[in-house]
């Protein structure tokens, strides 16, 4: 009736056993490859938020001795930390990759779009994202989207299909069946594509100590002037902020996720090494973006309507 | 239970789950994930406050689960979702997937890449039509570990004898199908006995909770006994100063190992020769197997591009071009007889022709339904398929990753029906053919 398992002592999977990292590594390092050799355009989206690096990482892995054979895209805010832009020139640099830059302010330069009352830019991305993919003629977009993120992504698809507006229709995702992906698509749509699935913020941590990763230094503790508003820890700049009464003062914080300034909320923190980082995030008892995320606070469904419009 | 804090990598276990919402299934997971301490503060206050907008009395765990608004309006689930959690002992990713009976083809989605999967009952009801349709796709899919999570046993007084029951009838019926194993434990989801938690309640239990059984379950195979396949998805060659002749071809091992020196077989080709060099990420090894994502570097010059399979010379399979299997398909268009695909196997895709589709299935009896003309979305049954190229495939028994394809429709790229190459169960059972002529080919 109840077949018994023996106890798994540690290491008697081996030899065959593959960690969870390496697991998740293998399945990104396939995804990457079977668009390669699927999709005329692909294109990386590359923030230099930790996301992305991880995505990049495994992108440079998966055909080395060769250089990735894809370009990267940035949407940029305009409100970008700049230690976040230094980084991403510099990686840029160094492996000779081709960088591509959707800029919002351009776009709120030529009055296309419009500021929100509140500062926030996130959501302004999806307009200069989706014309620079239909410019281009990217037919794949990486993304570094994970599904343990939010309830809206838990059913988001490896390969997710957007037509020629970029939209997302739930009802139109194909099943995704063992490991047999289905790129196909008409011209003008284009496949959003996720190699970091079925990763967890943890997974990503672990993984970025395990490679030696380099990431910005906002993502270890400094310190930097802050004020507090909707319960976050926003940087001052010029970006909006500090307005009446709100106060600056000095505090030691870290970042846990990297987006716009408006949006994005630093984490009172002392680590400053990557293993004291992990440790603090497997201790934490806020999912990240949660806690340092305005923009995904702002309703039940507003990550689902973003989806839908063509956001990330 | 502690918190997830230890940092040591560990294993990963997919696994699926299968049963209704009256079963309890959203409460399963809701508990499991809440339990070993996988949602955190900020989760458990959106679905506080989602459950107390609505007029709900304590928080809602299914909530945790609902993700789209159209469900969350319906209070149905419609897909398949994936949650994550983990203890110190093993990494987990779920594929939780509904169990109506509409929505057969996203359990087959689910239970594809799923190593376990655990069925739920309502120990009020036992072993119900709804159960033998999860058990048969279980077997279908050769998931190779099953659960039986009996639930709601504080409803029955956790009676011994009423799980002994349902598990007997249960195990009899699954063994029968061919699954190579199950596990059968009481629980209730609602109470939280032999969740995570060994209960108070059943002291009779002397077996593991749902969350130790899948912490040991094991998550590899004897791959001695493995037909070794690399499907080439990319050929990987620098053509730089540095690495002037490097020619590395790029895969993930779909099927046991590969080791240097071995002598492969490059299909449909048929050309021969030795691997001089396996490139595991960046790092040379002498030996590597399944899922491993590697490059292959060979000792001769062969033409080999994406969409062949590298095999063991002494271990290769037949190429065909005329495929027989048990399909589920997946679209809202029917399947057609004369019906002109895209299939996709491993990396290659080619054109392909549906020449007959020889009966459906009727999962909760097994009975089968000759000539139906065509298959309908969640339908399941058996199709002969004619490609344009031969193609060399395993039988799904033998082989998952190899012995499984998709059909796509060339017009729009729908994918159409997921299939499985060869028969359909493990073990031939008796079953009501409605037919007199055919004998039993399921």
């Amino acid at each position: 009736m109840t077949t018994t398992v023996a106890k798994a002592d540690e290491g008697t999977e081996a030899p065959y056993a593959l960690s969870h990292l390496d697991a998740l590594e293998s399945e990104a390092v396939h995804i990457f490859r079977e668009v390669a050799g699927e999709f005329e355009r692909p294109v990386v989206l590359f923030s230099g938020g930790k996301d992305s690096i991880v995505m990049l990482h495994l992108a440079l892995k998966a055909f080395a001795p060769a250089a990735v054979p894809f370009s990267l895209l940035h949407v940029d805010t305009g409100h970008n930390f700049p230690e976040v832009l230094e980084y991403r020139d510099r990686t840029v640099a160094r492996h000779g990759l081709r960088l591509h830059v959707a800029s919002v302010q351009d776009y709120i330069d030529r009055g296309v779009l419009k500021e929100r009352p509140d500062g926030t830019r996130n959501p302004l991305q999806t307009l200069p994202l989706t014309e620079k993919i239909q410019a281009e003629k990217f037919d794949a977009v990486f993304g570094g989207g994970r599904r343990d993120e939010e309830k809206a992504r838990a059913k988001e698809r490896v390969f997710s299909l957007r037509d020629e507006f970029s939209q997302w229709d739930p009802r139109r995702q194909r099943p995704e069946l063992w490991n047999l992906y289905n790129g196909r698509h008409a011209p003008g749509e284009h496949v959003r594509v996720f190699p970091l699935s079925n990763w967890t913020e943890l997974d990503v941590w672990q993984y970025i100590a395990r490679e030696g990763i380099e990431l910005p230094e906002i993502y270890f503790a400094h310190e930097r002037e802050v004020f507090s508003r909707s319960g976050m820890w926003l940087t001052a700049g010029e970006w909006g902020g500090p307005k009446d009464g709100e106060s600056v003062e000095k505090r030691l914080v870290r970042y846990r996720t990297v987006g716009d300034m408006s949006c994005t909320g630093a984490v009172d923190s002392d680590a400053v090494t990557l293993e004291q980082v992990i440790t603090e995030i497997a201790a934490s008892r806020l999912t990240e973006r949660g806690a340092t995320r305005a923009d995904d606070k702002m309703s039940e469904a507003a990550m689902e309507d973003r989806k839908r419009e063509g956001y990330f | 239970m502690t918190t997830t804090t230890e940092l040591t990598e560990t294993t990963l276990l997919r696994f699926a789950t299968a049963g209704s919402v009256d079963d309890g299934k959203s409460t399963l997971v809701g508990r499991l994930l809440h339990d070993s301490k996988s949602i955190l503060t900020d989760q458990l206050e959106a679905v506080e406050r989602a459950s107390a907008s609505r007029g709900a009395e304590g928080p809602d765990l299914a909530l945790l689960t609902d993700g789209l608004r159209a469900e969350r309006e319906q209070g149905i689930t419609i897909d398949v979702a994936y949650r994550y959690f983990a203890t110190p002992k093993r990494r987990f990713i779920l594929a939780d997937t509904p169990g109506h009976v509409q929505y057969t083809r996203n359990m087959v989605t689910g239970a594809s890449t799923a190593e376990l999967t655990v069925i739920l009952i309502d120990a009020r009801n036992g072993v119900v039509e709804q159960t033998r349709r999860h058990a048969a796709l279980a077997a279908l899919l050769r998931v190779p570990h099953v659960v039986l999570a009996v639930n709601k046993m504080d409803l029955v007084d956790y009676a011994e004898p009423v799980f002994a029951a349902i598990a007997e009838e249960f195990t009899a019926y699954a063994l029968e199908l061919g699954v190579p194993e199950v596990t059968a434990i009481p629980i209730s989801a609602l109470a939280g006995d032999n969740v995570v938690e060994p209960s108070a309640n059943m002291d009779w239990y002397g077996g593991p909770t749902v969350l130790e059984h899948l912490e040991t379950v094991p998550v590899t195979h004897d791959l001695s006994h493995c037909h070794a396949r690399l499907p080439v998805q990319y050929v990987i060659r620098p053509q730089t100063a540095e690495h002037p002749d490097y020619r590395g071809y790029a895969g993930q091992i779909a099927a046991g190992s590969f080791r240097v020196g071995e002598q492969i077989t490059v299909l449909p080709s048929g050309r021969s020769t030795k691997i001089a060099g396996i490139d595991l990420l960046g790092e040379p090894v002498d030996v590597a197997w399944t899922t491993q994502s590697v490059t292959i570097l060979l000792e001769d010059d062969i033409d080999i591009s994406r969409g062949d399979l590298l095999v063991p010379s002494k271990d290769a399979p037949p190429t065909t071009q005329d495929i027989e299997a048990t399909v589920c398909h997946v679209a809202d268009a029917p399947l057609t007889v004369g019906h002109r695909v895209l299939l996709k196997h491993g990396t290659r895709t080619v054109k392909a022709i549906v020449k007959d589709i020889p009966s459906r299935l009727t999962l909760a009896d097994l009975s089968l339904h000759p000539h139906p003309g065509q298959l309908v979305a969640n339908d399941i049954g058996r199709v002969k398929i004619r490609t344009a190229e031969p193609l060399p495939v395993d039988s799904y028994s033998d082989s998952r990753r190899t012995g499984s394809f998709i059909l796509i429709d060339p017009n729009d790229g729908t994918t159409l029906t997921a299939g499985m190459v060869g028969e359909s169960f493990a073990s031939p059972e008796p079953v009501k053919d409605e037919s007199e002529d055919d004998g039993w080919d399921f």
